[in-house]
C-alpha cells in the first residue's frame, strides 16, 4: 500500500519568520521524491508538517487524498526516519524494530517473527538480540529503515538519513534504499542537501531555496533545464555572466555581457532585467582559434587532472574566472598553463535565466 | 593539582581534607559506634567491671510492646519497632509522592517549556531553598493551622464544611512538610535525566503510533531511571533522617524514629542507646535502599552518573 501526498499552498511560520512559503507539490503513490536544497531552506519543516509534528500555518496537506489537518503523528500513515535515526538505545534491536507493532498490541511471538523478516529484508539477519550500541553506522541505518517499515506505512519520510555515513557506505546505502523502495512500493519522500544523492536516487526532485520550491522535475530536467539561476547554480557547476537580453526571438536571444554578446537559449519568464547567462563547464570547449559564435579569449591559469575529466580554470580578458572541463577519453590534449586560447559554447547549451524565486 | 598549586599548598590542602575527614567525620562516628556497644553507666563505673561490650543497647528496641491494630487485625509490637516501621513507611510515601509531583514538572521543564522561560522557572523553584528549613517548616505550620489560610481557602471554595486540624491528623503534617522540604531533591536529578533524552526519540515513538503513556512507560521512564533512583534514595534517606520537620509539624500521634533517638540523647541522656538506635536507622535504611535498587534493577554506578 502506498499513498500520494499533496501539498496545496502550504505555508509555515515561526513567529514572523516564514520557513516554508506557499509550497505546492503532488507526490505520486509509489514515487521516490526528493527535496533538495541548502541548509536552512525549510526541508525538515516540510517533512515535519507531513508527519504531523508541525501544523502548517496555511494550506492543506493531503495524504492519500485525505486532509490530515489536526491529526497527530501517531494517527498518520507516515513513518519518519530522523536525521539522527533516533533508535531506542535501551531496547534490543528486535524490540526497536517492532516498537510500532508493540503499541498496536501485537503479541510477542508474532513480533519476534516479524522482526526477523524485516531484518532479512534489510540484510541484517540474526541481529535481533544485539543492542543499538553494538551496531555500525550503516547497520543502525538499516535498523531505522526496518523500524519504519514495520508499521507498514503508506509513506516513508527520510530526513537526510545518510548524511552521517562515510562516502563508500553512503553510496552503498543509496542503492540499498532505492532497492528497498522498489521492493516495497512505498512512497518515499527523501530529504537531502547532496545533489548527487537526489539526482541518482529520485524519480522526481523538488529544489528548494529560502522556503520556496524553485522547481519540481525529474533529475535530468533539473540538471539540463533549470528554471532559474538558483537551480542552475545549486545543481552542478556554472559559469555565470551578467548582462542584458537583446532581440529575443523563437526561444533564443542575444545576451550582451562585458565579454561580448552571446547567443543563448531564453529560459521561461526570463524576458526582462535581472537575468543572467549560465553555461556549465562541461558544455564549454577550448580551442586555439576563435569559434564562429559565443567565443571568449582566455588565458589558462589552472589545470587539475581529476581522472575521468580534466578541470580547467581560465581567466578572461576582463579578469573573470571561467571554468571548463575536458572529458578524459585517453587522447585528450591538455592545454598548458598560461596558454592563450578561446573558450566557446553552443547557444543551445547556454541558458538565460532569472534569479531565484524568493521573497521581496 | 601538584603542578598548579606547588608542593606546599598541595600538601596543606591534602592535610586539611584529611583532617576534616578524619577528625570531623570518621573519629566522632567511630566513637559513637564504639559507645553504642557499651552500657549506659554512672561516671564512676565507666571502665569498671560492668563496662563490657554487648548488643544490649540494640536489643532495647524490642522492649515494651504495645497493642496495635491494622485492617481490623490486632497484634502486639515493640513500640520502637512500630515507630521505626512507620518512619520507613511514611518516608516511602513521601518518596513516592515527591516522584509523582516531580516527574511531570521535570518533564515539562525539560521537554515542553520554552527554553527562554526556563531560567525564570528554575529561579522560582530555587528561591524557597534560600529560606532556612526551620522557617519553611514554620511557614507550613501556619498554613496548616486550624485558623490558617489552607482551611480558610478550602472553606471559601466550599470543599470542606468545617476547618480541619491538619497538624493533629497523625502523620499528615509531617508528610506534607517532608514533601515540601525535599521535593527539589527529586526534581533536579529527574530533570537532568529527562533533559538528556534526545527529543527525537520521543517523537520517533509518537510517529510509530505510541500513545503518550506508552511513550513515558517505554522511552522516558527507562531513560530517566538512574535519575529517579538517585532522587528517590536522597528523598528517602533525608526524610527518614529528618528531625526538624517531624518535631515542628508532627502531631501527638506521630512519632518519627529520629525523635526517639533524640529522646535517648536529650531526655534520657543515654548516649550509648541513642548511638545504637542511630546506627540501626542508618544501616537498616541502607539495607532497605539496596533491596529497592535491586528490585528496580538499578546499579550503583548508574546513580553516580
Ligand atoms: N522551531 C523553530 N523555531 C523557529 N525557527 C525554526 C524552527 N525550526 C526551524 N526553524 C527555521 O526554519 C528554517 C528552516 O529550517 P529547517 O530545519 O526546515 O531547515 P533544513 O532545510 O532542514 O536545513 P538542514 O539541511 O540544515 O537540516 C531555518 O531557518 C530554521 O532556523
Ligand atoms: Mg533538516
Amino acid at each position: 500500500m502506498s499513498a500520494g501526498i499533496d501539498l496545496e499552498n502550504v505555508c509555515c511560520d515561526f513567529g514572523s519568520f516564514r520557513a516554508v512559503d506557499n509550497a505546492n507539490v503532488s507526490v505520486r503513490p509509489g514515487e521516490f521524491f526528493s527535496f533538495l536544497g541548502p541548509s536552512g531552506c525549510g526541508k525538515t519543516t516540510i517533512l515535519r508538517m507531513v508527519s504531523g509534528f508541525i501544523e502548517p500555518t496555511q494550506g492543506v496537506i493531503r495524504i492519500g487524498g485525505q486532509d490530515v489537518k489536526g491529526k497527530r503523528p501517531n494517527q498518520r500513515p507516515t513513518a519518519l526516519i530522523f536525521q539522527n535515526l533516533a533508535l531506542f538505545p535501551l531496547m534490543p534491536i528486535w524490540e526497536n524494530i517492532t516498537f510500532g507493532l508493540e503499541v498496536r498490541g501485537v503479541d510477542k511471538a508474532t513480533r519476534r517473527k516479524k522482526a526477523e523478516e524485516l531484518l532479512t529484508l534489510v540484510d541484517l539477519p540474526g541481529a535481533g538480540d544485539k543492542m543499538v550500541s553494538q551496531l555500525s553506522g550503516g547497520q543502525k541505518q538499516r535498523v531505522a529503515i526496518a523500524r519504519a517499515l514495520a508499521v507498514e506505512p503508506q509513506v516513508m519520510l527520510l530526513d537526510e538519513p545518510l548524511s552521517a555515513l562515510d562516502l563508500k557506505l553512503r553510496q552503498h546505502m543509496r542503492a540499498e534504499l532505492r532497492a528497498i523502495q522498489k521492493r516495497t512500493g512505498v512512497t518515499f519522500i527523501y530529504i537531502t542537501h547532496d545533489q548527487g544523492e537526489a539526482l541518482a536516487m529520485s524519480d522526481r526532485v523538488g529544489v528548494m531555496s529560502q522556503g520556496r520550491i524553485q522547481q519540481i522535475a525529474d533529475p535530468r530536467d533539473i540538471y539540463n533545464n533549470p528554471v532559474n539561476g538558483f537551480v542552475a547554480a545549486f545543481v552542478g557547476e556554472n559559469n555565470v555572466f551578467s548582462g542584458e537580453v537583446q532581440n529575443p526571438a523563437g526561444g533564443m536571444a542575444a545576451f550582451a555581457t562585458p565579454h561580448g554578446t552571446f547567443r543563448a537559449r531564453l529560459g521561461a519568464s526570463a524576458g526582462g532585467k535581472g537575468v543572467k547567462l549560465y553555461v556549465r563547464p562541461e558544455h564549454t570547449r577550448l580551442s586555439q582559434t576563435r569559434a564562429d559564435e559565443n567565443s571568449i579569449p582566455v588565458t589558462i591559469s589552472e589545470v587539475s587532472f581529476e581522472g575521468n575529466f580534466i578541470s580547467i580554470l581560465a581567466i578572461s580578458e576582463t579578469g573573470a574566472k571561467l571554468a571548463a572541463e575536458i572529458r578524459n577519453d585517453g587522447q585528450a590534449t591538455v592545454p598548458g598553463m598560461g596558454a592563450k586560447m578561446f573558450m566557446s559554447f553552443d547557444a543551445e547549451r547556454a541558458a538565460i535565466l532569472p534569479d531565484a524565486n524568493v521573497r521581496g | 593539582m601538584l603542578r598548579r598549586y606547588g608542593p606546599g599548598l598541595t600538601l596543606l590542602i591534602c592535610l586539611l581534607v584529611a583532617f576534616w575527614l578524619l577528625m570531623l567525620v570518621i573519629v566522632p562516628n567511630i566513637t559513637l559506634f564504639e559507645q553504642s556497644f557499651r552500657p549506659y553507666l554512672p561516671v564512676v563505673e565507666i571502665g569498671g567491671p560492668r563496662d563490657t561490650y554487648s548488643f544490649a543497647n540494640y536489643l532495647k528496641v524490642l522492649d515494651s510492646s504495645v497493642e496495635k491494630s491494622l485492617f481490623g487485625y490486632s497484634f502486639s509490637i515493640p513500640v520502637h519497632v512500630y515507630t521505626f516501621s512507620l518512619t520507613i513507611f511514611y518516608s516511602m510515601l513521601v518518596t513516592v509522592i515527591c516522584f509523582a509531583l516531580a516527574y511531570p514538572l521535570a518533564y515539562y521543564m525539560a521537554k515542553i517549556v520554552n527554553p527562554k522561560t526556563l531560567p525564570t522557572l528554575l529561579l522560582m523553584l530555587f528561591i524557597p531553598l534560600w529560606v532556612s528549613e526551620v522557617l519553611r517548616a514554620f511557614a507550613w505550620w501556619i498554613i496548616l493551622a486550624f485558623k490558617g489560610p489552607l482551611n480558610a481557602m478550602l472553606l471559601g471554595i466550599g470543599l470542606i464544611d468545617a476547618p480541619v486540624r491538619w497538624t493533629n491528623m497523625g502523620y499528615t503534617g509531617v508528610v506534607i512538610g517532608l514533601i515540601y522540604t525535599y521535593v527539589l531533591f527529586m526534581l533536579f536529578p529527574v530533570y537532568n535525566a529527562v533533559q538528556s533524552l534526545d527529543t527525537n526519540q520521543i517523537e520517533a515513538a509518537e510517529d510509530l503510533g505510541a500513545p503518550w503513556w506508552k511513550i513515558h512507560w517505554r522511552i522516558v521512564l527507562p531513560h530517566a531511571k538512574p535519575g529517579i533512583a538517585s532522587g528517590s534514595v536522597m528523598v528517602f534517606m533525608l526524610s527518614a533522617g529528618s528531625l526538624l520537620v517531624p518535631s515542628i509539624l508532627g502531631s501527638t500521634t506521630s512519632q518519627w524514629f529520629t525523635q526517639t533517638i533524640d529522646q535517648w540523647f536529650k531526655d534520657a541522656l543515654d548516649w550509648n542507646t541513642a548511638s545504637a538506635y542511630a546506627f540501626m536507622l542508618l544501616s537498616l535504611c541502607t539495607v532497605f535502599v539496596t533491596i529497592a535498587m535491586w528490585l528496580f534493577k538499578v546499579k550503583l554506578s548508574d546513580i553516580a552518573k
